[in-house]
């Protein structure tokens, strides 16, 4: 039989009973569709927390003050076991590594800030002018804080999209003096509103220069130093070179926890994936339902059609050309069934993404195809057998029947 | 080759197994079929007709003896090689048609072409011809259902004359018709054996079976009476 009768032959065949085969169509379609929600939803918990990581910037190191794991006997753990602050010094000094671009200080505390009347707490966040360059921040209005002096800063403050909305309302912001804890700061820029955020969310904090908020909060030590390697590559040499800088200025001690963002990232990463795909190992089992249910389907198709496989014999089909037939008809059933679930997937992750905008409930692609795959793979293991049955049958005892 | 019968049957065995006792649907047959005989095969229901016809289509085998259709032996072939001897030399009609009912008349014609691979354009030229041929032109489109039972008998005789068989095997063709109707398809099946090709019909109506030149009568699976008249051919 040629190819295109051959499909035609299984499509007639199909289609002289529909109910048969929307049923079985059906059953294929949710398990497909099954798989590829199941997995848009895992792999959009996986990417959900990926972009909150990343968008705390690209080729970030992270320096905390404190070390997390004591490594032996130090003298200086004898005399005291308080760490050393981490300072502005000590950030300064990691500009001088090769692999480190940029440098954001960054020292963190809670304050009120006051405008005309109105009283919020906020929290303040001391930087300097790469902060903004090395968090890939937007920028919705005026400047950031200016370059300079770390050590000393203008009375300047950058502040959030919603404390802008919550203080000011309508009214132009820039330029005006609020109060922040017992010092006054002009408004230069404001940040462009971001969203949600892993951590710190920029929409509700107040930026100033590093040595006020220092001041402000009467402490020397920062809460973490942001470096910005130059490249991807180079994000572990900055690890070790930051590392290594700190060391030699804190007397051979290494007192500070060098991270980086992408052993975060990948910790993650994995662990998400992991989930993803447990996820798609329980859809797959109501695709081996449905592979059952073509089975069972085909079987009834072959004993309703005995005369009909008689007749075809008596014609001159082979074993094998009816075999071929009926694994078509199975294949085909499988292929429609896996095409409209595959649409219905990405109808039903569409859907969640318009409902949680937020979540990026994309299928990953390797889950569209081994979804796909697997359906038509158990509609022809599971057609296989009917197929068989068919072949096998007598074609006297076959004619008889009516 | 041309002292060769069409069908040549020797010691033809056929044992049915009813529960514990043997049936003998074919008993020691030995039977000569000429090409472009036409044989009438009949006897009461029981008497193994329909089995010997099944015999001959290749569609049963038997369990002792030899079966030589155009001088080779069919019963040792291959079931794939028996499917393409039934698909190239041997056309079927059925008592109740056996049409597929969702495929239109062109297309039941076509169907043994389909199964045999063959080109749609050859295909589409043949049962154009058929249609013609078997006054079924206007029926072409039209699904079994719709046709009344003497076009599907001609549909099904259309479609087992496609593949140009050497012998056409009829098993009561006339059944599912009425007296008219029936006398129109038994003078197509006649006028295809006046072209040339063998006809072999079961029937247990003994005025079909005297149409014939040659009636075989069957008993217990044994040929009874193997008689000819010399009926000049029209």
């Amino acid at each position: 039989m040629r190819a295109p009768d051959l499909i035609r032959f299984a499509r007639d065949a199909a289609a002289g009973n529909p109910l048969r085969t929307v049923l079985l169509v059906l059953a294929m379609s949710i398990g497909v569709a099954s798989v590829v929600v199941l997995t848009a939803l895992g792999d959009g918990a996986r990417r959900y927390v990926v972009n909150e990581f990343s968008s705390l910037g690209t080729n970030l190191v992270i320096v905390l003050p404190g070390k997390s794991q004591t490594g032996g006997f130090n003298p200086g753990n004898a005399i005291t076991n308080t760490p050393r602050d981490l300072t502005i010094d000590d950030a300064q000094a990691l500009l001088r590594a090769s692999a480190v671009r940029r440098v954001a200080p960054l020292a963190v505390g809670t304050s009120e800030i006051s405008v005309g009347g109105k009283l919020r707490e906020v929290m303040v966040a001391g930087t300097t002018a790469q902060y903004i360059d090395v968090r890939r921040l937007p920028l919705a209005q005026g400047r950031f804080l200016a370059e300079g002096d770390w050590r000393r800063g203008a009375s300047e403050a950058v502040i959030g999209a919603k404390i802008r909305d919550e203080l000011f309302g309508a009214n132009p912001a820039l330029g005006q003096l609020v109060r922040i804890g017992d010092r006054r700061f002009r408004i230069i820029g404001i940040m462009a509103s971001t969203g949600q955020g892993l951590g710190m969310n920029t929409d509700e904090l107040v930026l100033v220069p590093v040595s006020l908020a220092q001041a402000m909060f009467n402490s020397n030590t920062l809460f973490r130093v942001l470096v910005e390697a130059n490249s991807r590559e180079s994000i572990e040499l900055a690890k070790s070179q930051a590392t290594a800088i700190l060391k030699a200025r804190h007397e051979g001690e290494e007192d500070v926890t060098v991270i980086t963002q992408d052993a975060v990232l990948a910790t993650f990463d994995r662990l998400l994936g992991t989930l993803t795909l447990a996820v798609a190992g329980i859809a797959a089992i109501s695709l081996a339902v449905a592979g059952i249910l073509v089975m069972n389907v085909m079987l009834v198709s072959v004993t309703q059609r005995t005369s009909e496989i008689g007749l075809l014999k008596a014609l001159g089909a082979t074993g094998g050309t009816i075999r071929t037939a009926f694994l078509t008809e199975a294949a085909m059933l499988s292929l429609a069934g896996a095409v409209l679930g595959f649409l219905l997937g990405h109808a039903g992750a569409a859907i969640i993404r318009q409902l949680y905008p937020v979540y990026p409930a994309y299928p990953p692609d390797w889950a569209a195809i081994a979804g796909l795959g697997t359906a038509l793979v158990t509609g022809i293991l599971f057609g296989v057998l009917p197929a068989r049955r068919a072949a096998r049958l007598d074609p006297v005892e076959s004619l008889a029947k009516r | 080759m041309m002292n060769e019968p069409l069908i040549a049957l020797s010691g033809v065995e056929r044992v049915f197994q009813l529960g514990d006792s043997e049936v003998h649907a074919l008993h020691q047959l030995d039977l000569r079929i000429d090409s472009g005989e036409y044989v009438a095969v009949m006897g009461p229901s029981g008497s193994g007709k329909s089995t010997l016809l099944n015999l001959l289509g290749l569609l049963d085998r038997p369990n002792a003896g030899t079966y030589r259709l155009e001088g080779r032996d069919v019963t040792t072939l291959s079931p794939e090689e028996q499917a393409r001897v039934r698909s190239e030399r041997i056309g079927f009609v059925f008592q109740s048609f056996h049409l597929v009912p969702r495929l239109t008349a062109a297309e039941n014609i076509a169907l043994p072409m389909v199964l045999a691979g063959t080109a749609p354009s050859e295909r589409r030229k043949r049962v154009d011809q058929a249609l013609k041929d078997y006054g079924l032109t206007n029926r072409a489109g039209h699904r079994p259902n719709e046709l009344s039972g003497g076009q599907r008998q001609r549909v099904a005789i259309a479609r087992a004359t496609i593949m140009q068989p050497a012998v056409i095997l009829a098993d009561e063709p006339t059944g599912n018709l009425d007296r008219a109707t029936g006398e129109e398809v038994m003078r197509l099946l006649e006028e295809l054996n006046g072209k040339g090709v063998t006809l072999i019909v079961v029937t247990h109506d003994a005025a079909l079976g005297a149409r014939a030149q040659r009636q075989l009568r069957m008993e217990d699976g044994e040929l009874r009476q193997d008689s000819r008249q010399c009926a000049p051919r029209t």
